[in-house]
């Protein structure tokens, strides 16, 4: 340890506020930037994904009209 | 390679080497503007206009600092070991203003070959070093100067 | 040779083998990176000159020369896009750029900060602060480039000419404090000679280099596959991946 005690170590002979200014600073945008990535990475994924499904249900709704024996899309009107 | 692209690659680098001695003839060109400041030697040998704001740059020589008691004000000579030149400055000097400490002195030269700084920056150089180390460094070099004066002496007298 | 470049220009084979590295490549940099950091801070010795405030060079110096190294990987890549048109080439230089932006900053950031204790000033228009922020607005005007135009393929094209064009200031920020006056000082670390700084201050500063170089590394991973995955939206391989989760 080049500091005799933890309040050394945080003034840094005066020189405190530069150096944790810097580290600060470098830490925020570098997580900001990684955090960033990934969540970008995450939402084109998942835009994919919603994009793929959007195309499975139209092609199933377009094949879908003359099977009308099914349960399922049953709809009769309630009043 | 297929010959398109080997004819892509060298107009690319031929644009590249173009472009590099293009720039590289305007910095040449632009050689003293793109130089912060003047050294000693080329004030000393009347390159630096004279009542302009120029920058001088160079080593604070060893024991030509002086303070005056009452003020703030501050003479020494900057050196390039070749050349000198006095400088004088009102206001508060860098933390790593020492003799032997290399500065940018922004200001103007005066008549009499003066330079009379409103701003002085600290330059430090590439060396970084614990301060033991710089200690005893000293000290050797200290030792070897004096070892190397008593054997100087007699040739240069 | 020519089958593995080809391979490598392959989007699917990239984002198969990119997948597997990732996790190793974040893994270790954030280690070497906070070793480095914490070796650098507390326990490193101060500088006889500069006392404490010299400790901002374990990431001054790191976020300095990834700005650069960033910008000649850039200027490769743009120089495959050139002449082999590789679609992977420019996927590279258009994921890294904000990176290459974001570190460019960082390094006249931290320099700004450290000149103002041991220079006297924040700022100052020397060769090699101005080349730097050259590279900055470089950084700045390929993703600005990019961004105006529309069309993939001559956007890729503008952007190469414009990273290649640009890569002449390299040398320029390299050599700036050696052709002429500055107020920075002349490199540490010399290729052929040895650093002029003691052992424990230049391993902590080689660690967070090597760190930040593969926490680079990952991120140019991560962002490629994000341009990648929206680039090839329909292909079969994406729509497998995206569904399955599988490459």
């Amino acid at each position: 340890m080049a500091f005799d005690s933890f309040a050394a170590f945080v003034s840094m002979e005066g020189h405190g506020p530069y150096v944790w200014a810097c580290y600060a600073v470098f830490f925020v945008l570098m997580i900001v930037l990684m955090a960033g990535s990934v969540r970008s990475r995450n939402a084109t994924i998942e835009s994919c994904r919603r994009r793929y499904e959007f195309q499975a249900d139209k092609s199933t709704v377009a094949a879908a009209p003359t099977t009308s024996a099914s349960f399922a899309r049953v709809n009769v009107s309630q009043d | 390679m297929h010959p398109i692209r080997k004819k892509r690659l060298t107009i690319v680098l031929f644009l590249l080497v173009g472009l590099s001695v293009a720039v590289g003839l305007t910095t040449y060109a632009l050689r003293q503007n793109i130089n912060l400041f003047y050294d000693p030697s080329q004030i000393s040998a009347g390159e630096a206009p004279v009542d302009v704001r120029i920058r001088a740059g160079g080593m604070v020589e060893e024991g030509s600092v002086v303070r005056d008691p009452e003020s703030l004000k501050v003479e020494f000579m900057v050196t390039d070991y070749s050349a000198s030149v006095p400088v004088e400055y009102v206001g508060i000097l860098p933390d790593l203003f020492a003799e032997g400490q290399g500065i940018v002195a922004m200001g103007r030269l005066n008549n009499e070959g003066r330079f009379v700084a409103d701003q002085v920056l600290a330059k430090h150089d590439e060396n970084y070093m614990p301060p033991e180390v710089a200690g005893a460094l000293e000290k050797a070099s200290q030792a070897e100067t004096k070892s190397a004066a008593e054997n100087a002496k007699p040739a240069t007298y | 040779m020519w089958q593995f470049f080809h391979k490598l220009g392959s989007p699917k084979w990239f984002f198969g083998i990119s997948t597997r590295f990732m996790p190793w490549l974040l893994m270790s940099g954030i280690v070497l990176l906070m070793a480095g950091v914490v070796w650098g801070l507390a326990f490193a010795p101060k500088d006889y000159l500069q006392g404490n405030s010299y400790r901002i060079i374990f990431i001054h110096v790191p976020t300095a020369f990834m700005a650069q190294s960033v910008y000649i990987m850039m200027a490769s890549a743009a120089l495959v896009t050139l002449v082999w048109r590789m679609k992977l080439a420019d996927v590279f230089v258009k994921a890294v750029t904000p990176v290459g932006l974001v570190l460019t900053f960082l390094a006249l950031f931290t320099g700004a900060v450290w000149g103002k204790p041991t220079w006297g000033t924040w700022w100052i228009w020397d060769a090699r602060l101005t080349s730097m922020l050259i590279l900055l607005f470089l950084y700045g005007g390929v993703i600005a480039l990019d961004r105006a135009i529309n069309d993939e393929k001559s956007a890729a094209r503008a952007v190469a000419v414009l990273v290649l064009v640009g890569v002449v200031n390299i040398p320029i920020i390299k050599y700036s404090v050696e052709w002429w006056n500055t107020l920075h000082q002349p490199a540490t670390f010399k290729l052929t000679e040895k650093p002029s700084m003691p052992a424990e201050m230049w391993v902590p500063l080689l660690l967070s280099v090597l760190g930040l170089y593969l926490i680079f590394g990952w991120l140019a991973c991560v962002r490629m596959q994000t341009e990648i995955l929206s680039r090839e939206q329909r292909t079969r391989w994406v729509k497998e991946f995206v569904l399955k989760g599988k490459v």
